[in-house]
């Protein structure tokens, strides 16, 4: 029988249209080329004007493992991770348990060299014959098997009625003016597209129709967006060691400083510095915050744990510096290459002793420009090491979002004596609580007065900087040292706070996980009105109280084991403890919004 | 201005940017009488007003151990930053960074540097980072009361740490290994030469190790080792139960010929063979340097004097095109405009 006979018999094609509204997976192996052909796709959406957005869920591996890129595209501008509806089964090692995933009704396109693809009576398989559509094409034996990837586009071009003009554009925004590599990729498209319209009949509900709710927007990753945020805050010194996810930070930041950060006279006002470990990274950061550089490092979980030693410094000594955690599973080496947020209670406590330290949660890429720079502000003007909490899921992946708004403020220097200061305050005590707010003024190294010099140290020290073990002093430092915490209080990000006039329920989250609770609710909006408070920073202000005071039920949404920032919130607000209740989830995938539906119900059928 | 702390000494000698020396000096030291490191502390704020160096232009800063509190004890007019244990390099990259305007002194010990810092101080020497980087080294932890240290002799006995095992690490091999262009060793009680190396060091322009031999008074031993740091009969007790540490003279000792050989008498009788270079010696060679090092390493002897200088690779600041120092920057170098910032994002839309 062939594919058009045994797709009429499936008789599919008289289910209603939908369009501009389904979730498609490409499975493919790590190495294979196959995420050009992939944001070629993500481009082509986007472009046509409908909400989209891209994930990659790819293996800690150059070549060879298996990976998936998700893209989901709604027209209701939903973009969190959802079940697919459409696969393109090209990975011959996930090929049958893909197949098996899928829901009924959905769709296969798969590589017809794939042997032993499980055939299910309710999906409809369209083949890609990929090795008869790149036969003759002009390319370096090296580059077959990326152009490869490109017969699938064709053909679900020809599925989705995607222009192909429309997919040019994309390969031209893909691989910028060079003009022969998007021809040859092109020219597969374009067999692919005709081999299909040839050959198979459509009959599946799925396609595209152009709309207009992309327009003025732009895609990036987080990583991308941080960096950029870091440069036009300033950043001047940054030093890393290569981890995954973070890796992409650092390669935008060196990508951005040259085009953006020469002085008149072409000289760098910058110094990036790749470091020998984290360590090492974390030491330089602190010795430039000191010295009066704004300095930032990025990392990841196991980074953060070399990093202790010079946070437990930083906050004791009062050094600022700015570090991007890009989370990823722990513990330990754990899942590399999967999305988490659980480097919460581990940053913001981070260091032995008593410690802790402010912590922005960037949800989207504009949140991700705006604390790239606020960070940096934070930092100088606390005194203190920053941690910002992205994650592999916002700091790997694209994502739409308005054009970035330029900075709303000068640069915040925070509390810094020059030598004209000095001579007129007649010298300064390096700890000393002079206004209030717990924030010590500081000089720098170079300071042109002989009373600008002090000691630092992570020993005990008294308000002069001078080494001390009385417990007058340390006991004077360390509650200063919480006052200025309670001043960080009001100066990090306010959450954003979405209250529903009638609703009882309260959901508390940060983060990418916005995405999956947003759909949620307007799932539930009859069944169980919410009320949601979007955490941007901790410590947490006074809304927040106000906001659990304000509900009966609270629910804490992580994407984590234990719950972490829920424990957080109950130590924070003992009297409302029992009204916080956690919904925590962790297995490196980002949450769906069926998840979070399928949880709240049960929650609330347990708890009303 | 008036300088408050030359203001009522006028008999003071004063240098030509109007300080005396004891505007160099530091806070009382709270290291044992007699310890090699005060000396060396004395040869830095002897230096330092010999230099007429302005001292906020000077940065000092250290790791964790007896070695690492001395920057307290010398340069009070400078900002100093006593750091981790073995992390001072990368504090010190990140600083000079910051502003490679200033210069900078590093004070740390054979602990701070041979064992836990190993890593650091050789990428240290590999960025080659504008610094002097002095190792007080007495192949013994003083603070945690006399274990070996990475650079004590091997075979070496201890009362306390029993028997070394393991051969030493030499420091100045493994500085030259690293692509340091200034290699030195001198000895504690040697002033003259701890002051020229440091002048010298002082003016190059990458990173300058001095590897100074500076004999722990507390614990050290009686024997006749060669290298005779270790741990007294007298003073078996670890140091927090010790109620009375004896006075004991810092050692000084004359200035050396070229090529001679001295043999020196510690605190407790034991003895060390310091072999100036002869004056012949030619320190450019890496691999002649390294074979000088390694043949005093057999015979027992420490040779001190320049050992190896190469002032030819760039330093990490020259590396980064520096110009004006980052710290200084005016805002409008550190934030681009707002045009470059919509200009920039088109390429993302």
């Amino acid at each position: 029988m062939s594919v058009l006979e045994r797709q009429q018999e499936a008789g599919y094609a008289t289910r209603s249209p939908v369009i501009n509204d389904f979730s498609l997976v490409v499975a493919t192996a790590n190495g294979t080329g196959s995420q050009t052909a992939n944001l070629t796709l993500l481009r082509s959406f986007f472009k046509l004007g409908i909400p989209v957005h891209g994930k990659n869920i790819f293996p800690s591996n150059i070549q060879g493992l298996p990976t998936w890129y998700h893209i989901r595209v709604s027209h209701k501008g939903y973009i969190a991770r959802k079940t697919s509806e459409i696969l393109v089964a090209f990975n011959p090692a996930t090929a049958a348990e893909d197949v098996r995933e899928l829901p009924a009704g959905g769709v296969c396109v798969y590589n017809a060299d794939l042997k032993n693809l499980p055939q299910r009576d309710d999906l409809i398989y369209y083949p890609v014959p990929v090795n008869e559509l790149i036969a003759g094409v002009e390319v370096p034996v090296k580059r077959k098997p990326y152009i490869a990837n490109m017969a699938y586009v064709g053909v679900l071009a020809w599925m989705l009625a995607l222009p192909l003009e429309v997919v040019e554009e994309a390969l031209g925004a893909q691989f910028g003016y060079r003009q022969k590599l998007i021809e040859s990729n092109l020219q597969v498209v374009r067999r692919a597209h005709e081999w299909a319209t040839q050959n198979l009949r459509k009959q599946d509900p799925y396609r595209l129709e152009p709309m207009n709710k992309t327009e003025g927007l732009i895609i990036m990753t987080g990583n991308e967006a941080g960096a950029l945020g870091a440069v036009f805050g300033g950043v001047s010194v940054a030093a890393w060691y290569p981890i995954t996810p973070s890796t992409s930070f650092m390669d935008a930041l060196r990508e951005f400083l040259p085009k953006l950060r020469k002085d008149p006279g072409g000289h760098p006002t910058y110094a990036v510095i790749q470091a020998e470990d984290e360590l090492a990274a974390a030491g330089i950061v602190m010795g430039a915050g000191w010295a009066g550089a704004r300095a930032l490092t990025a990392t990841s979980g196991p980074g953060i744990s070399l990093m202790a030693e010079f946070v437990s410094y930083g906050y004791f000594a009062e050094i600022p510096a700015v570090i991007w955690d890009i989370q990823r599973v722990g513990p330990s080496t754990g899942l590399p290459t999967r999305t988490s947020q659980g480097d919460v209670s581990f940053a913001y406590t981070l260091g032995h002793g008593d410690t802790k330290h402010p912590v922005l949660f960037p949800s989207s890429i504009e949140e991700c420009f705006e604390f790239g720079w606020k960070s940096l502000d934070l930092a100088e003007q606390l005194q203190t090491p920053v941690f910002v909490l992205s994650d592999l899921d916002l700091g790997m992946n694209n994502w739409m979002g308005r054009p970035f708004d330029y900075p709303d403020r000068p640069l915040e220097r925070g509390k810094v004596l020059d030598a004209a200061q000095l001579e007129a305050l007649g010298g300064f005590a390096r700890y000393k609580d002079v206004d209030g707010d717990g924030i010590p003024y500081r000089t720098l190294p170079g300071t042109p007065h002989p009373l600008a010099a002090y000691f630092t140290r992570g020993s005990g020290h008294n308000e002069q900087a001078q080494y001390s073990e009385r417990a007058q002093d340390y006991e004077r430092l360390m509650a200063r040292l919480a006052h200025k915490f309670t001043t960080a209080r009001s100066l990090v990000p306010e959450p954003a706070v979405e209250l529903h006039p009638s609703a009882k329920v309260g959901i508390i989250a940060y983060g990418t996980t916005r995405y999956a609770i947003e759909e949620a609710r307007d799932r539930l909006a009859r069944q169980l009105p919410t009320s949601f408070l979007r955490l941007r920073a901790l410590p947490m202000g006074q809304a927040v109280r106000e906001f659990v005071a304000a509900h009966e039920r609270v629910y804490v949404i992580e994407l984590n084991r234990d719950g972490q920032l829920h424990s957080i919130l109950q130590n924070e607000m003992p009297e409302y403890a029992a009204r916080l209740f956690s919904v925590a989830h962790l297995d490196g995938l980002p949450l769906t919004a069926e998840w979070v539906q399928k949880r709240l119900l049960q929650e609330e059928a347990r708890l009303r | 201005m008036e300088n408050p702390l030359t203001s009522e000494r006028t008999p003071l000698k004063l240098n030509t940017v109007g300080l005396s020396k004891k505007d160099y000096d530091g806070a009382p030291s709270t290291l044992c009488k007699g310890c090699g490191h005060n000396s060396i502390s004395s040869q830095i704020v002897q230096v330092g007003y010999e230099l007429n160096l302005r001292p906020h232009e000077l940065i000092k800063l250290s790791g964790i151990g007896c070695s690492s509190k001395s920057p307290a004890y010398f340069l009070g007019m400078s900002h100093g930053f006593n750091a981790l244990h073995g992390r001072m390099p990368s504090v010190a990259t990140g600083a000079l960074l910051a502003n490679h305007t200033l210069k900078a002194i590093g004070v740390s010990g054979d602990g701070d540097t041979g064992s836990i810092g190993m890593g650091q101080f050789k990428h240290l020497m590999r960025r080659n980072v504008r610094m002097v980087y002095i190792v007080e080294n007495n192949g013994v932890y003083g603070l945690t009361k006399g274990q070996f240290s990475a650079t004590a002799e091997e075979g070496l006995e201890l009362k306390y740490a029993g028997h070394n095992e393991f051969p030493p690490i030499d420091l100045c091999m493994e500085a030259i290994v690293a692509g340091c262009g200034f290699v030195a060793r001198s000895f504690a009680g040697d002033a003259k030469q701890v002051r020229e190396l440091l002048k010298a060091a002082l003016s190059f322009r990458g990173t300058a190790l001095l590897d100074i031999i500076s004999p722990c008074v507390t614990f050290n031993n009686e024997d006749d080792s060669p290298k005779s740091y270790g741990y007294g009969t007298k003073h078996e007790k670890p140091l927090h139960e010790l109620g009375f540490i004896p006075y004991a003279e810092e050692i000084q000792i004359a200035p050396m010929e070229p090529g001679e050989l001295r043999t020196v008498r510690l605190h407790d009788g034991s003895l060390i063979s310091l072999r100036n270079l002869d004056s012949d010696y030619d320190p450019t060679h890496k691999l002649a340097a390294l074979e000088r090092l390694q043949r005093a390493q057999e015979t027992g002897e420490f040779i001190t004097g320049l050992i190896y200088y190469n002032p030819d690779r760039p330093s990490l600041a020259e590396v980064e095109e520096l110009h004006t120092p980052l710290a200084q920057l005016p805002p409008e170098q550190l934030r681009p405009g707002r045009e470059s910032l919509e200009a920039f994002l088109q390429a993302y839309r």
